[in-house]
């Protein structure tokens, strides 16, 4: 076991490197589990003090039970950690905490919104169904998730042999909504639901992962025939045409749910994915290039066949147009959100101080048009660098792994985390055309939050195989080479 | 209240920096890969070490680009699942072939693969010493050690 080590003490003393002076010894190599439980406890104060100041600044009463919320916020994460520290004792230090972060963070201000809303409703004397405790129960079943697959999946590789029964019933899932009728598939425009009567459910969300593992396992088996090189065109070797049809299959799945599911946000996402695999994999541009000419052709075929297209390309072009503002189903949510970031500024109007109720879906698509609001650009600035150390630490976890399919499901991961982000923050701020998709950990919705932490466990799992002591290596004995002549694996910081 | 504001901000970005901070020394402490940084490599003994190898490089290949450094310990490399380089290569066996330290010097030994291995363009038959920069080869796969 670790000792807990405090936050950002030097690594002298954070990783027990071995050294030296004992060259019979094996280097220990440090597991890091006190500093990730450092880090979550920091997080869980962070995300407490984020509840305190809601609850100041909407004028609550503030009572003991902020700090015991603060404790089962972080008695949750305890648990999650005590799993790793059994489990995966090598996974990296950082993503855990990460995750905390953003989602304690997601919690307080879905519950932020719905104070706001509660005010709203009891203003129209309407009812009004808060939406954290749900979040919260959600969050339980997350947990739940992310520990049995932590538990089951004990060796990232065993996926690579359900590579095609992952991808069958990753395509079933994503194909799911389209084939069902509208009146248990849709809400807000995009059929993308699984209405089960109490609960609601995305089948998409968990489609991505069970994609990402079929593409890994398929492009280890399969990734000479990528490799193949045809024409050289512009300093770029073009792949041969009769090699185009996977990708060509991605495109169409990527349109197919463009066109029946009206959801550009899954779609890109999907796409993306699989171009960033396949880039990783054979270290081609020319597939991007491809794929992205693709994916550009398909939405101009799409914008001028569909009327809902048009509609969400106009919004995103003329978020203040009057007319298309007063529209239904016009520009008026990404106006909102604009207003929102707007009014928010360089420092924010505080958290609890602000007005992020006027936006539509604030607590879903919107919320970090929420958070640009209360915590400014700064704050919003910060939750954005807690993202892409997640996908880094991911990235890194990939580059270490020693296996291709580990690098090629950790890359995916890391990077489907990032084009998540990309999607969402991009059509907040108006730089792509809005689409229906979840920030991954801040925003509310069950099926995201579920998605995502099984995708975390892998990640874990993945940076635990990159991280562990290489396995089957006994200790030789001392006898082998003398101390001055004996490798060293001493690595000085810079100080 | 504003200083509560300003104060939940900074000790946000606090958050961002203690993570930052521990991916920097992170990145110099043991882990699959190491990096080598050149200047900040502690020589005890006081004379230059020479061309001792200290890290096992992949060149070409489905893996190309990991390394692994070199701790005395050897080195496995196969299609098993507990090998330290795990060759998903379609000419490589379960336990395909082994690099070890013998007294100062580095050998490759196969393990009875179908395919072979094959060090520069020789076949590995018996153990052979690996020196610096000589590429061995199984299946598509290419390695050498470097320093």
């Amino acid at each position: 076991m670790a000792q807990p080590v405090p936050v950002g003490a030097g690594p002298a003393t954070a990783t027990g490197q071995g050294n030296n002076s004992s060259p019979g010894m094996q280097p220990v190599a440090p597991t890091r589990r006190g500093t990730e439980l450092w880090m979550l406890a920091f997080a869980a104060a962070l995300v407490t003090s984020a509840l305190t100041l809601v609850s100041i600044n909407q004028k609550q009463e503030l009572t003991i039970q902020i700090l015991w919320y603060g404790l089962a916020f972080f008695a949750v994460f305890t648990i999650a950690h005590l799993a790793v520290r059994k489990w995966a004792p090598y996974a990296d230090p950082l993503i855990l905490p990460c995750v905390a972060l953003l989602h304690g963070f997601g919690l307080v201000m879905i519950y932020r919104i719905d104070l706001a809303k509660a005010e709203q409703a009891l203003a129209r004397a309407r009812e009004y169904a808060p939406s954290a405790p749900k979040q919260v129960l959600w969050t339980a079943i997350a947990l739940v998730f992310f520990l049995v697959v932590l538990f089951v999946v004990r060796n990232h590789r065993v996926l690579a042999k359900y590579g095609y029964t992952a991808g069958l019933v990753g395509l079933f899932a994503l194909a799911l909504p389209a084939m069902l009728p509208a009146s248990i598939s849709e809400a807000n425009g995009a059929k993308v639901w699984l209405k089960l009567g109490f609960f609601n459910i995305q089948p998409g969300e968990f489609a991505k992962i069970l994609l990402m593992v079929f593409f890994a396992s398929f492009l280890v088996s399969k990734r000479d025939l990528f490799m193949v090189a045809g024409r050289r065109f512009l300093g770029m070797e073009l792949p041969r045409a009769r090699d185009l049809g996977p990708i060509l299959v991605a495109w169409g799945v990527a349109l197919g749910v463009l066109v029946f599911e009206k959801d550009l946000g899954t779609s890109l996402l999907i796409f993306g994915i699989v171009l960033a695999m396949l880039y990783v994999a054979t270290e081609r541009a020319a597939w991007v290039v491809i794929g992205l000419s693709l994916f550009i052709g398909g939405c101009l075929v799409a914008f001028s066949l569909f009327t809902h297209v048009q509609q969400r390309v106009a919004n995103w072009l003329t978020p203040m147009d009057k007319d298309l503002f007063e529209k239904l189903g016009g520009s008026f949510q990404i106006a909102q959100g604009l207003f929102g970031l707007g009014t928010g500024g360089m420092a924010g109007t505080g958290l609890g101080a602000g007005r992020p109720d006027i936006v539509p879906e604030a607590s879903t698509d919107f919320i970090t048009a929420a958070i640009g609001e209360e915590l400014g650009f700064i704050g919003l600035t910060a939750l954005l660098m807690v993202y892409m150390i997640l996908a880094m630490r991911g990235l890194r976890s990939a580059v270490a792994v020693r296996d291709s399919f580990g690098k090629l499901l950790g890359g995916g991961l890391s990077f489907a985390i990032i084009m998540q982000l990309f999607v969402v923050v991009g059509g907040v701020t108006a730089l792509i055309p809005m689409t229906g998709i979840t920030a991954p950990f801040l925003s509310y919705g069950g099926s995201s939050l579920l998605a995502n932490y099984i995708l975390i466990a892998l990640l874990l799992r993945i940076s635990d195989a990159a991280r562990r002591p290489q396995t089957g290596s006994r200790p030789r004995p001392v006898q082998q080479a003398p101390i001055a002549e004996a490798s060293t694996v001493m690595v000085e910081r810079p100080s | 209240m504003q200083l509560t504001r300003a104060g939940f901000l900074v000790l946000l970005w606090l958050f961002v920096v203690a993570a930052l901070r521990i991916v920097r020394s992170d990145l110099y402490a043991a882990s699959g890969l190491k990096v080598g940084i050149p200047g900040f490599r502690r020589d005890k003994s006081g004379k230059a070490r020479g061309k001792a190898p200290r890290q096992l490089v992949v060149t070409h290949g489905a893996l190309a680009g990991t390394r692994i450094s070199l701790d005395g310990r050897p080195i496995m490399i196969g299609r098993a699942d507990d090998s330290t380089l795990v060759l998903d290569d379609d000419y490589a066996s379960t336990r395909h072939a082994r690099i070890s330290l013998r007294g100062t010097d580095w050998y490759v030994e196969d393990l009875g693969s179908t395919n072979g291995t094959y060090l520069d363009r020789a076949k590995v038959t018996a153990p052979m010493r690996v020196p610096l920069g000589v590429p061995i080869r199984i299946g598509k796969t290419v390695i050498e050690l470097r320093s």
